[in-house]
């Protein structure tokens, strides 16, 4: 009879212990969900920032025709001005 | 049953409810962590997706603008010379000249001639037009000339004395036509200049 109140002694300490550990798991597991949010939140807003880089490619066509017009305008200006050894 | 036995039994049930509640209780936040990841892993799919051509089309416009860059340096350097051209840009962006041109590691060794003390906006203006330019007149190495105030009537005073504050006894120019009050013969010898005569 001892053994058996030894024995219920053990299992109210191994009571304690799981629910220790279980709701230190729980825990864990509730402060990742904020988190979770915040991070699909950044990630939809990023996402979202990124619908413009479509204009990049108006971008690269405007610069390639804004230097192919600097180079025209250029090749001109150096046929009109003397160099400045002839000067 | 002994009393021990009692005991045993509602320690093993409070030890399994435990156990219920919290592993339940752990399996729905993992759930609502494993929807939170699905939104995160399609939010990240759409940025790679995205942001995959980004940098072949920023690295084409940087080339384009590098070109233009080493263009216009280039050009700037042939018509002005190295240290005309660093203090033009020194003197349009202060502190330039010191990074130097790109495509000219040398430029950065040079000093700059203080051309913005010594001349005004509006002449630099006209030196980078070239021709015509009055900036010779002055040397950078001499006393600034740049006058906040007055700084376009310094610029013009750097004109031939007749073209800034006698205008009016300059020759007005010529009226040409059949009703002109002068009349110019043709050239009897296109090396010599046309003989004038005034119409009665």
């Amino acid at each position: 009879m001892t053994l058996w109140w030894i024995g219920n002694a053990v299992l109210l300490v191994v009571l304690v212990v799981v629910i220790l550990l279980l709701s230190g798991v729980l825990k864990a597991a509730t402060s990742i969900v904020p988190s979770i949010r915040a991070i699909s939140d950044a990630a939809s807003r990023g996402s979202k920032d990124l619908d413009a880089t479509a204009l990049l490619l108006t971008t690269q066509d405007q610069v390639r025709q804004t230097v192919a017009v600097v180079a025209n305008y250029g090749g001109s200006l150096d046929v009109i001005l003397d160099d400045a050894e002839e000067r | 049953m002994p009393a021990a036995g009692v005991v045993t039994i509602a320690i093993i049930v409070l030890i399994v409810l435990a156990l219920v509640y919290y592993l339940v209780a752990t399996i729905f936040q993992l759930q609502r962590i494993t929807a939170g990841l699905d939104d995160v892993i399609k939010s990240v799919g759409e940025i790679v997706e995205k942001s995959g051509p980004v940098n072949a089309v920023v690295d084409d416009i940087n080339a384009n603008l590098d070109a233009g860059v080493e263009l216009l340096e280039g050009l700037l350097v042939k018509k002005a010379g190295m240290g005309d051209a660093l203090g033009l840009v020194d003197g349009l962006y202060p502190g330039a000249a010191q990074a130097g041109f790109r495509a000219f590691p040398e430029s950065r060794e040079i000093t700059p001639p203080r051309i913005a003390e010594v001349y005004t906006r509006g002449t630099l203006t006209l030196a980078r037009l070239g021709r015509e330019a009055p900036i010779a007149t002055a040397n950078p190495a001499g006393p600034v000339l740049r006058n906040i105030e007055y700084g376009s009537l310094n610029a013009r005073l750097l004109y031939p004395e007749a073209r800034q504050s006698r205008p009016e006894r300059l020759e007005r120019s010529p009226v040409i036509g059949t009703d002109a009050p002068v009349q110019y013969e043709p050239p009897e010898d296109p090396s010599r200049p046309r003989k004038r005569f005034r119409r009665s």
